[in-house]
């Protein structure tokens, strides 16, 4: 027994190490956000370092500063094909992976089976597969990040409204809530996501007005115990405005299983993006999912590749999430003794 | 009881025309004319080089059509006139063949409603006795393995196994043990096929969309049993129920059981539109003449009529789901009253 006392978050922070799955979950999560960030290291058609002709150039860098708009390219390498150039330089560090997620190897076959020259296969534009799932990293995870993003936002703002002010004011919010409960989301989202012209953001803002509900209610919930509370009259009591009292007094209490939600929510939000991509709605023709890879594989099935391996990164990337909040609800619950 | 079902039915009304109205707006506040795309055709086939009159024809039939399709009119005026014929059971045609929505809805409906009851019932055929088991096993080899395996089970892409089961089980270059798709095979005779055969002929052909249906459903519900039935087991009336010499069996399935149903019922009314949605994905890899595969292709083709009465469906049985659960739960749960007294 220490002398200290254990405070919350050194609670949950000991009880959320202890739990071995949520840890592994965690540690994929990082890993996967690394694999986002770095993705032009792991997958690109432009090599890191190269050295041609006596000079040196870093085209990766370059290529970045360029879109920025701080430089140019120098005009030997404009337009430059850089694996031909790979023949007449005297040294290239290639990202592991030297294709672009959308670039077409014109040396190569359309539908390859898996190689040693294209890992996991090419689909039946000749893209690398491998490539297209690295990069396919970044839209699942932003779209998975922005969506949950979004419906706190929501939830919390209109739960707590209702929470807390009661009255007409719960009445209207809490039939809205009934509401979005009535639709069926998936059939809603699809409708949208055909309407309108393919784009991400345009997935991320269906997905993110859909699925608010369920932190709302919770909120909502939440806010209706504690507004009564002795600690949140003290501070009427003392004049504190209701904005303050709500976002300094009594949201802190619900932030914790907030987070579970969240997890789970970006889980379900990659899930019903890739979905999406699966279906060919929504997501436009020329980026690159995991979804839309899985998607080729409908068109010519016997190229398995197609087809095992984004799944699984879908899969793996689920786990990890739901694994994530799995763990965050055991370890946040004060009611589930330590074991 | 019969109030509780009358107060919660008139309840359902303004959620409906909630969720209608507001599938209505945004569909018709979208970019891309129905209009425009029922003649896509002949203008791209026709736009240059083609004499004035032909264009100013052409405009004034698209004036017309969109007249007698009512898209001239506003929003609310249009949907008030939707529901007015709703009413009378007319739903309009479709844009695409011109057939009346009605027909092209109606076959499918019980196609997929049929898939959805049965992979309930499925699920919770098998859940409740595992979510049983593991929670009265809690901590055995068999419980770990059943709880890491659902755990599993629940994060796997339905699209993914589906287009696996394809590839893999369904045919091509691998095992040809199941048909790629549809209901039944192309020599299907209900004149000359027994009874037998054309059960088995069914089965053969929903198996693997049922199993792609199911396995979603049970691993999220015998997680919930599971939990449930732990928190059940943790409380005083147990212990009481033990206390006093209750048999364990009688603890378990009578004391535990019943309340641990309690949340069961709830999920039932998430289940039913789940499924309703995830018919969109299973049904058009299995392609099964069901509600989600028109879903699909009347998205694809903007065909604004069907989808809406297809929405309309979906959200009329995501509310009966609802209140079947609510009924459900009044009926198991004693402490819920029927009535207006109820808090």
């Amino acid at each position: 027994m220490s002398a200290a006392p254990v405070t919350y978050f050194a609670r949950v922070r000991a009880e959320l190490a202890s739990q071995k799955r949520a840890v592994w979950g965690l540690g994929f999560v990082v890993a996967l956000a690394g694999v986002a960030l770095f993705a032009d290291f792991i997958a690109g058609d432009k090599p890191i370092f190269l050295r041609l002709d006596g000079q040196s150039y870093f085209p990766l860098f370059l290529d970045y500063a360029v879109r920025l708009g701080l430089t140019r390219w120098p005009v030997e390498l404009v337009g430059a094909d850089f694996a031909a150039l790979n023949r007449l330089a005297d040294f290239a560090l290639w990202p592991p992976i030297p294709y672009s997620s959308t670039g077409v190897d014109l040396t190569g076959q359309v539908l390859e089976a898996p190689s040693a020259r294209h890992w996991l296969g090419t689909d039946a534009l000749g893209r690398d597969v491998a490539a297209g799932m690295v990069h396919g990293t970044r839209i699942s995870l932003t779209i998975g990040l922005v969506v949950v993003a979004i419906q706190a936002s929501i939830g919390i703002a209109l739960g707590g409204l209702a929470g807390y002010y009661g009255g007409w004011i719960d009445m209207t919010l809490s039939r809205l809530f009934e509401l979005m409960l009535g639709i069926p989301t998936f059939f809603l989202i699809i409708t949208v996501a055909a309407i309108f012209p393919p784009s991400i953001y345009v997935i991320m803002a269906i997905l993110g007005l859909t699925g608010w509900v369920g932190i709302a209610r919770f909120i909502r919930g939440e806010f209706f115990k504690v507004r009564s509370q002795d600690f949140v009259t003290a501070a009427r009591a003392l004049g504190v405005g209701d904005a303050r009292i709500m976002f300094r007094h009594i949201l802190p209490n619900a932030v914790a299983p907030v987070l579970v939600s969240m997890a789970f929510g970006v889980a379900s939000a990659i899930l019903t993006e890739s979905g999406l991509s699966f279906l060919g709605i929504g997501v436009p023709q020329h980026l690159v999912t995991w979804g839309s890879i899985l998607s080729e594989s409908r068109a010519s099935t016997f190229a398995w590749w197609l087809a095992v391996f984004p799944g699984a990164a879908i899969f793996v990337t689920v786990t990890a999430y739901n694994l994530l909040g799995d763990g965050l609800r055991d370890a946040l619950d004060p009611k589930l003794e330590l074991h | 009881m019969l109030a509780y079902l009358v107060q919660r039915l008139l309840l359902l009304i303004p959620t409906f025309l909630g969720v209608t109205f507001l599938a209505y707006s945004v569909m018709l506040l979208a970019p891309g004319d129905p209009v425009d795309l029922y003649f896509a055709g002949g203008l791209s086939a026709g736009a240059e080089g083609v004499d004035t009159s032909r264009m100013v024809e052409l405009q004034k039939a698209k004036e017309d059509l969109r007249r007698e399709l009512g898209l001239d009119r506003s929003v609310p005026v249009q949907y008030a006139h939707w529901l007015g014929r709703l009413l009378q059971g007319e739903l309009g045609f479709s844009f695409k063949d011109r057939q009346p929505v009605w027909d092209k809805i109606l076959p499918r409906v019980g196609v997929t409603v049929i898939l959805s009851v049965l992979s309930i019932l499925i699920t919770y055929l098998i859940s409740i006795p595992l979510g049983i088991y593991s929670a009265v096993r809690t901590g055995s080899l068999a419980d770990q393995v059943s709880t890491l395996m659902v755990f599993m089970l629940y994060s796997l892409p339905t699209f993914w196994i589906g287009t696996l089961i394809i590839i893999f089980l369904c045919g091509g270059d691998f095992f040809a043990w199941f048909p790629p798709g549809g209901l039944r095979s192309l020599d299907h005779d209900p004149e000359t096929w027994s009874l037998g055969r054309r059960f088995v002929d069914y089965a053969h052909h929903l198996a693997m969309p049922l199993f792609c249906t199911t396995y979603a459903s049970f691993a999220a519900l015998s997680r919930f049993m599971r939990t449930s039935m732990l928190e059940n087991a943790r409380q005083d009336f147990i212990r009481t129920a033990r206390a006093k010499g209750v048999s364990e069996p009688v603890v378990i399935l009578k004391h535990m059981l019943r309340n641990s149903l309690i949340p069961l019922i709830t999920i039932m009314a998430g289940l039913l539109p789940a499924l309703i949605g995830g018919s969109v994905i299973i049904e058009t890899i299995f392609s099964i003449p069901g509600l989600g595969q028109l879903a699909y292709q009347s998205v694809l083709a903007r065909d604004y009529p069907v989808v809406i009465a297809i929405f309309a469906a979906g959200s009329f049985l995501t509310l009966l789901g609802i209140l079947a659960s609510d009924l459900a739960l009044a009926w198991v749960d004693p402490r819920i009253h029927f009535g207006k007294g109820a808090a």
